[in-house]
């Protein structure tokens, strides 16, 4: 068995309550140090070795994350909360009190960062029908339909870019309110489930005081703007603890 | 239109969309070079079947359209 770590806060006394435990089932344990206190449990060695065989397995995948979330989340709850990266594993204990120690000050950083916010996610799609408005008559040749064609691809391109203009007003706005903000790649089709495009997918890092201005000023553009938008949070602070530690 | 909010933490992970999960999980975190080397960063989500995907995102989650040859893009 392998060390795997999911989170380091610095004011935890007890194990985080989560139900289904860690990855795999595994109890979760405190490793405290200089400080500091790593969320960990045992993990297969054998499944983080052999990653080669689970990359592309999004069942292993969802599961382990699902696992770590809920780990994440129920330190989160509590206390300021430094989520490590997805499947961080080491030999034993005693390499996370060493990589607690020598990572003191990192770990500190980010906790000082996040301490008393919250990650909020903000996803922006072209609107439904937005590029329909070039449909015209039943094209009554081939050079007829490939110029319909063309003439609906263009005006296509114009609503995703009108859409990402619009998309900027409102992740700059919504940065106002954070205190940093991040842009994830806008998320495939495939993934979303949705047939319009993603044209926005921010993540901001807010002020627990400030979430509610920025719920209401997501919905207030959402009414009076043209395009759709999705907010999802409060979420731990992933997209703000990166860096090398 | 009003806004969609999904909330995170209510009700356990339960409402959490994968696909969100992964854009954070796979992209944030402290990065610590861990023991056993890995890096499940940059996987292509969109690389893994969707089949997979629908079953691991469940009921819970509206049907996946799988987007046909598109006129209008």
């Amino acid at each position: 068995m392998i060390t795997y770590l999911y989170a380091v806060g610095r004011d935890l006394e007890r194990v985080p309550d989560v139900g289904s435990g860690g990855v795999g089932g595994g109890a979760l344990r405190l490793v405290g140090e200089a400080g500091l206190q790593a969320v960990v449990s045992d993990v297969d060695r054998e499944a983080f070795e052999d990653l080669d065989a689970h990359r592309e397995d999004l069942a292993w995948l969802a599961s382990v994350a699902r696992a770590h979330h809920g780990v994440v989340e129920a330190v989160g709850r509590a206390h300021a909360v430094a989520p490590l990266a997805l499947a961080t594993v080491y030999l034993d204990d005693d390499r996370v009190r060493a990589v607690l120690r020598e990572s003191h000050e990192a770990f500190t950083a980010v906790l000082d960062r996040v301490d008393g916010r919250d990650e909020w996610g903000v996803k922006a799609y072209v609107r439904p029908g937005a590029a329909r408005a070039a449909a015209g008559e039943r094209p009554s040749s081939g050079a007829a339909y490939l110029r319909a064609r063309r003439d609906a691809l263009r005006a296509g391109d114009a609503a995703v870019a009108d859409a990402e203009r619009e998309a900027e007003a409102v992740d700059a706005a919504v940065s106002a309110l954070a205190v940093e903000s991040r842009r994830h790649p806008p998320q495939d089709r495939s993934l979303t489930g949705r047939t319009e495009q993603m044209v926005l997918n921010g993540a901001y890092l807010v002020d627990r005081s400030a979430a509610a201005e920025v719920r209401a000023l997501v919905e207030e553009r959402s009414r009076t703007g043209s395009i759709d938008l999705e907010l999802t949070g409060p979420w731990a602070p992933y997209s703000f603890a990166g860096g090398a530690a | 239109m009003t806004v969609e909010h999904r909330p995170t933490s209510l009700f356990g992970d339960r409402e959490v969309a994968l696909v969100d999960l992964l854009d954070r999980l796979l992209a944030g975190g402290v990065v610590l070079t861990g023991d056993v080397t890995i890096s499940l960063a940059g996987i292509d989500l969109v690389r893994i079947s969707l089949r997979a995907l629908i079953t691991s995102i469940g009921p819970a989650e509206p049907p996946l359209e799988v987007p046909s040859e598109r006129m209008v893009e």
